[in-house]
């Protein structure tokens, strides 16, 4: 079984926006600036006013993996990992799985977006490639 | 006034192995027993211990053993002990004990490392991955294996993919890191993988995290590891040279994040060796040995640059050119690394470098090596060191 993120303070919005749909990220009030992972305080102005928002929820690839190996005995394998430049948010990227077509077809610099699967009271994030069938098979 | 710089004056690593089911206790007790012998001292010497990161359940097997256990099983009366479960992870304890013994808090401190991640795997529980059979996991963790990247594979994998992409690296590279550590561990009996390993073998194992393969990966293994750092005063009771530590360096200057620095082709260990660098007048040209972390065979190349060997991107050139594996001007990991020696978190890495400017190391010896860099860690974790022998 994989461990599920604990709810905190800090990670609530970003783990719970996914019920809406929303891809939620933590911004300074004070100097605008995005903070991923989240935190109360904004480590650029020590700030503690900071609030989560919806952001557009697409972004580009920065990097990824294939991962091959099943690390827990109902992982199913292969499944890309992209690691992705979230747009509307400087500086800030989402790790997530990568759903739809075929794992070895994900590349950097392609546009993608999330979409949220519900897993006992937290909602985990997916990417997809922008326009492709997120439950699609094949290239 | 500048203080007198710490040493290390024995070294000591447990036969070690895959699926040994000896205790980890029996492990430790074995490397502390060689280590004093190579210093030339007794237990009754040791008056401070230190390890990292403490007694741990992050994944099974991975840190067994305490302080507290150890200071009970070895009789230790200690004047200083300490455990590091943050900063450069596997070289903060020999950073810790050499403040120690620079401020007097102690003269002998005994550095320790024992895993069972082996023995662990063996009996069914998945070793080498964080959080294991855990419901709910918290802080950086939190990040990256409830979205699927259980393993540290994972994320050195997308490290190596963004590499590749900017600097024309392949598979080919790598398979050179890897084969030329198995080439020097065929010369150690000490180490774990004893079958040579050719470029064909390397392409043809099985796929881990993509462009990372089975041969990219380290071995987990049972067994233990000791470093005894001493004062520089302390240093003349003892039987070999001392090893003086010239400089250190952990400097860190992203967050606690292994896809947030917003250069992926580095990593912390760019800000560690900068920082080395900057506290002695040793150029990378002294070295006679490396010592890099190599849990994944792309942290190799990233050491490499970050400590200045080559420029960045320029890897994958310094290593065809042969100068990293046996017989070449900058030999990494001489005792096979974690490739082929096994994973003790570091302290292998550097036992073996040390065995070198001992002139220990039989029939891999770099010949009058008395300087050696080591640079531990991946990701956010990096802790730089440059060791002379006089």
């Amino acid at each position: 079984m994989r461990p599920l993120p604990e709810l905190t303070a800090e990670s609530s919005a970003f783990w719970t926006g996914g019920e809406r749909g929303d891809l939620m990220i933590a911004f300074c009030d004070a100097c605008a600036r995005a903070i991923h992972p989240p935190q109360v305080v904004c480590p650029t102005c020590l700030s503690r006013s900071v609030t989560a928002r919806a952001v557009a929820g697409t972004g580009t690839v920065y990097t990824c993996t294939v991962n091959h190996q099943p690390w827990v005995p109902d992982m199913q394998v292969p499944f890309a990992i992209a690691v992705v430049d979230v747009d509307g948010a400087p500086g800030i990227r989402v790790t997530a799985p990568v759903t739809g077509g075929d794992p070895a077809a994900v590349r950097i610099g392609q546009r993608m977006a999330i979409r949220f699967e519900p897993a006992d009271g937290v909602w985990l994030p997916l990417w997809h490639r922008l326009g492709h069938d997120p439950d699609g098979e094949g290239a | 006034m500048a203080m007198a710089k710490a040493t290390i004056t024995g070294t000591g690593m447990s036969d070690i192995g895959r699926n040994t089911h000896r205790p980890a206790m029996h492990h430790l007790a074995e490397a502390t027993e060689r280590a004093l012998a190579r210093a030339g001292l007794t237990l009754a010497d040791i008056d401070g211990l230190c390890t990292y990161p403490g007694k741990a359940d992050n994944s099974p097997g991975m840190s067994p053993l305490g302080t507290g256990e150890v200071r009970g099983a070895l009789g230790l009366q200690t004047r200083w002990h300490c455990a590091v479960p943050d900063g450069p992870a596997q070289m903060a304890p020999i950073m810790v004990a050499a403040m120690a013994v620079m401020t007097g808090q102690a003269r002998h401190v005994l550095c320790f490392r024992a895993l069972t991640e082996s023995s662990s795997q063996g009996v069914g529980r998945r070793a080498s991955v964080a959080g294991a059979g855990k419901a709910q996991i918290g802080g950086w963790l939190s990040w990256l294996v409830p979205v699927g990247a259980m393993s540290a594979a994972n994320w050195a994998g997308w490290m190596a993919t963004r590499y590749f992409h900017e600097f024309g690296m392949t598979r080919d590279h790598l398979g050179m890191v890897a084969t030329g550590q198995r080439a020097f561990a065929l010369a150690n009996p000490a180490a774990v993988m004893r079958k040579p390993l050719t470029l064909e073998d390397y392409h043809a194992a099985r796929m881990i995290s993509d462009p990372l393969g089975l041969f990219d990966c380290d071995v987990p293994i049972d067994g233990a590891a000791v470093v005894i750092v001493s004062a520089a005063d302390a240093a003349a009771d003892c039987r070999l040279p001392p090893l003086r530590i010239e400089a250190m360096g952990s400097a860190l200057r992203s967050s606690e994040s292994w896809d947030q620095r917003p250069d992926l082709t580095t990593m912390g260990a760019h800000d560690a060796a900068a920082d080395l660098w900057a506290r002695t007048d040793f150029k990378p040209g002294n070295a006679d040995v490396l010592a890099l972390y190599d849990g994944f065979s792309i942290f190799v190349p990233l050491w490499l640059e970050a400590l200045g060997f080559c420029g960045h991107g320029e890897a994958k050139d310094f290593i065809t050119a042969g100068n990293i594996g046996p017989g070449g001007r900058f030999p990494v990991n001489t005792g096979g690394g974690q490739l082929s020696g096994g994973r003790l978190h570091g302290f292998g890495l550097l036992h073996e470098a040390c065995l070198q400017l001992w002139g220990e190391a039989d029939g891999r010896q770099v010949a009058d090596a008395r300087t050696a860099v080591c640079g531990m860690g991946g990701g956010f974790i990096a802790g730089a060191m440059l060791l002379n022998r006089d």
